[in-house]
């Protein structure tokens, strides 16, 4: 007994010329277009209750976006918190990322800053201190504070953004690190621009047609 | 055990003036002019849990009793909800499941803490893949000993966070009905899910005189339910300038209420209809336009339009990889029109042309009041014609083999009314029951879709026959590996004496799997051939339902006829060809247009 169906079999039937990237998107065959991923800062303003961070972060995992950085903090309203995330996707990722934390009930409003966003992070670094005047003169460079000195051991406190970390921890690091503490990056839209506030409309359903192309965020 | 106080005695006067409660609590008032309609105030949080079942209209619940849910139960045992007592929590779970696919509004499942919790994750899982309004209510052990691994102690919100749409931790009896309340109209609203409430003991235990609210979504919570008007006409332009146009509808459709939307829209414009899987019911597959379900097994000429289409208008579908196939290959030439209440949808796996965000019955009468002009696509409607006669469904039954499956799903679609309901559990089986059984109503087809779990057939058949009207039919065409997964599910259907017909359709295999081995690994059927079944009718039997048996095709419309005739469950032990398989075919990943209509394609 023959089996399956009747048929022409799939080497004689047509076949479209067209085709698309992995991201679904239709592309020309010929320059085949493929978005890159970006690091980009979203801010979410979420309502301040237990399992908030929890639902966040396991999204994230879930749902395999790369995040840099994750930091939750209170807000000027009690019954709020912010979280900032720091994320390298491609555009469509980056467009994913904020519509699904949107779809959590907890979450107010989302927001990817522009790339002039004010962005700080802090970071505590503890260093050999054999050479006093050495490590002092690499702190004041960095605008590093004191925080604490034994006689082994100093550690500094340092805010800005992740370049000027990274270069302070690379500087530092001639007099031997002992140990490192970072926040994450953390962050406000500048002027008037809101972060992320609720919204007083519905969303726009324009939102899906990601064709503005912010830069490459830099830190200031 | 639980050691709440007896109940305060009725017609004890309100004396909280809180708004909150007086606005939520309209009994207070109709206690005085209607005896009928009496409701005695909450005492408890498990009885404020109960009353919001009970204002959001909830008529059924599935679930099964256990230490830290008792004090709903006993809460429930004074209430006109109807409890299903099932044989075990994934079963209450899919009957809950099955009884919002088939009713539309959530259905409630319960159980306790710990492995009652985890048996329901199943289930909720399912809900959450399919969109399936459903509540589920878990115990928990009292908030003190929450974290220090007590008895029958699970992080039950922890467990289900990545599968429901939203849970809560109940924290406060004054509260908890409140959640409850929330939990529901959050189950329904927009696009619909699984929710949960976790109950600790203490908080349903702890006194309350607190009414529960109405059912609402809270304020951050914001649905759109209408499209951007431009994009609409730019939308409608697309579709009167189409020459290939194909509608694809998705569970989307029967969600929201959309199937007479769309179908007048295809109809008046003479568009082809694709199904999604869950999508079947929405256009009914006996209609000259209907091309009926393409993806993996759809038929070959819905997986030959969708290929071949110029303009996609997509419905309420996620683009599932199922459906889809290789991205790659997927509609490569169509501008993609698609309608989602879920805006996370729009680009998640296939880009939108033109993204409509908004229901779907809103976003479908917009289109439809957009289009002037039907697109001309006399040519595309011949050719989709072409293929359907190219790729016919038609399947060989010859005299001297074993039953074909295909034969038995044709008799019971023949048996049954128009608006017979089908369920399903998950492999061959289930793919035979979609495409040789013709459907023509939205709420008809129940299946796990999206999660694929095994077992799913008998107990949503259960919660399907509640939910469903007495002329209905209910039949679960199942696989002997799902079945054997939940029979259990037999004693709830004989002990409520349920009218449902189980249709197992028996190779002796799972024999979804048997058929990849077959294709992809050489023939080794590692741990895919039973060899050996119980004989369903017999077990049936001592259960107490009908059992019944088929061997030959002279058996298959008699038994069948008594099978369904018989006023309770029965189950029919169908022995098929165990070397039947499903085809159309498209591998994993694979083109669409380039499906196997037999192994040596694959």
């Amino acid at each position: 007994m023959k089996r399956g169906l009747e048929g022409p079999p799939p080497e004689e039937r047509p076949t479209p010329a067209g085709r698309r990237n992995k991201q679904g998107i239709r592309i020309d065959p010929e320059v085949e277009a493929t978005h890159e991923p970006r690091r980009t800062v979203i801010s979410a303003l979420v309502e301040h209750e237990p399992g908030v961070l929890s639902d966040v972060s396991g999204l994230f995992s879930r749902r395999q976006f790369n995040i840099e950085s994750l930091t939750v903090g209170p807000t000027e309203d009690e019954d709020r918190a912010r979280i900032t995330i720091v994320v390298e996707e491609p555009d469509p990722g980056i467009d994913q990322v904020e519509k699904q934390l949107r779809k959590l009930v907890p979450v107010i409003a989302v927001r990817e800053l522009e790339p002039d966003a004010m962005r700080r992070e802090l970071a505590l670094v503890k260093v050999a201190a054999a050479d006093p005047a050495a490590v002092s003169a690499v702190a004041d460079m960095y605008d590093a504070t004191a925080v604490d000195s034994s006689p082994e051991t100093a550690t500094f406190e340092i805010t800005g953004s992740r370049q000027k970390i990274e270069a302070a921890v690379e500087t530092f690091s001639q007099f031997g690190i002992r140990e490192i503490s970072r926040t994450g990056t953390t962050a406000l839209a500048r002027g008037t621009d809101r972060t992320a506030a609720p919204e007083t409309t519905a969303q726009p359903a324009d939102e899906a047609t990601h064709n503005e192309t912010y830069q490459t965020a830099d830190d200031d | 055990m639980s050691e709440r106080a007896a109940k305060v005695p009725p017609a004890e006067e309100e004396q909280d003036d809180d708004p909150i409660t007086d606005s939520a609590a309209p009994d207070a008032v109709a206690e005085t002019d209607d005896a009928e309609t009496t409701t005695d105030p909450v005492t408890s949080g498990a009885e404020a849990v109960v009353r919001a079942l009970e204002n959001a209209g909830v008529e059924y619940a599935f679930g099964v009793q256990g230490g830290a849910i008792m004090p709903v139960y006993d809460a429930l045992y004074d209430s006109d909800i109807y409890h299903v007592t099932m044989a075990h929590e994934q079963g209450a779970a899919h009957a809950a499941d099955a009884y919002g696919i088939v009713s539309g509004e959530p259905g409630v499942c319960l159980a306790t803490s710990g492995p009652g919790a985890t048996n329901l994750v199943t289930g909720i899982a399912d809900a959450d893949m399919d969109s399936d309004p459903m509540l589920a209510l878990t115990g928990q052990v009292p908030t003190e000993f929450v974290g220090n691994d007590a008895f029958q102690e699970t992080d039950t919100t922890g467990v289900t966070t990545p599968v429901t749409k939203d849970n809560t931790f109940a924290s406060d009896s004054d509260r908890v009905g409140s959640d409850v309340s929330e939990a529901f109209a959050l189950a329904r609203e927009g696009r619909p899910g699984p929710t949960l409430v976790d109950l600790p003991k203490d908080v349903t235990n702890g006194e309350t005189d607190r009414e529960p609210d109405a059912p609402t979504v809270p304020d951050t919570y914001q649905v759109q339910e209408r499209a951007e008007s431009d994009l609409v006409a730019a939308a409608a332009e697309r579709i009167e300038n189409a020459s290939r146009p194909v509608m694809l509808l998705g569970g989307g459709v029967i969600k929201g209420e959309a199937t007479d939307a769309c179908r007048e829209f295809a109809i008046e414009h003479e568009i082809p209809v694709i199904t999604t899987m869950p999508g079947i019911g929405a256009f009914p597959e006996d209609h000259e336009l209907s091309l009926e379900m393409a993806g993996m097994h759809g038929t070959g000429y819905a997986n030959m339009a969708i290929t071949h289409c110029d303009t996609l208008l997509g419905i309420g579908t996620r683009f599932d990889d199922r459906l889809t196939g290789g991205i790659e290959t997927f509609a490569p030439d169509a501008e993609v029109i698609h309608v989602d209440i879920d805006p996370a949808e729009i680009s998640k796996n296939i880009y939108a042309d033109y993204p409509l965000v908004g229901d779907a019955e809103t976003v479908v009468e917009q289109l439809a009041a957009a289009v002037d002009e039907s697109p001309e696509a006399t040519k595309w409607r011949a050719q989709c014609q072409q293929w359907q006669s190219d790729y016919s469904m038609a399947y060989d039954a010859p005299e001297d083999k074993p039953v074909q499956p295909e034969f038995v799903v044709e008799a019971l679609d023949e048996a049954t009314g128009d608006r017979a309901i089908v369920t399903t559990g998950v492999g061959q089986h289930q793919m035979w029951a979609c495409q040789y059984w013709t459907y023509t109503e939205p709420r008809t087809w129940v299946s796990s879709h999206g999660l694929g779990a095994m077992g799913y057939g008998l107990p949503s058949a259960i919660g399907a026959r509640l939910a469903a009207d007495d002329d209905q039919e209910v039949v679960c065409i199942d696989g002997d590996g799902s079945f054997l997964m939940t029979l259990q599910g037999l004693s709830v259907a004989v002990r409520e004496d349920l009218d449902i017909t189980v249709a197992v359709l028996n190779n002796e295999y799972i024999g979804m799997v048997r058929q990849w081995q077959d294709a992809f690994f050489d023939g080794r059927h590692s741990a895919s051939d039973y060899g050996w079944m119980p004989e369903f009718d017999k077990l049936a039997e001592a259960f107490g339902a009908e059992g019944f048996r088929i061997d030959d095709y002279d058996d298959v419309a008699d038994t069948i006829d008594a099978a369904i005739a018989y006023d309770g469950p029965s189950v029919i032990d169908v022995h098929i060809d165990p070397d039947a398989n499903v085809y159309p075919m498209v591998p994993s990943g694979g083109d669409n247009g380039q499906f196997a209509l037999a192994e040596e394609q694959l």
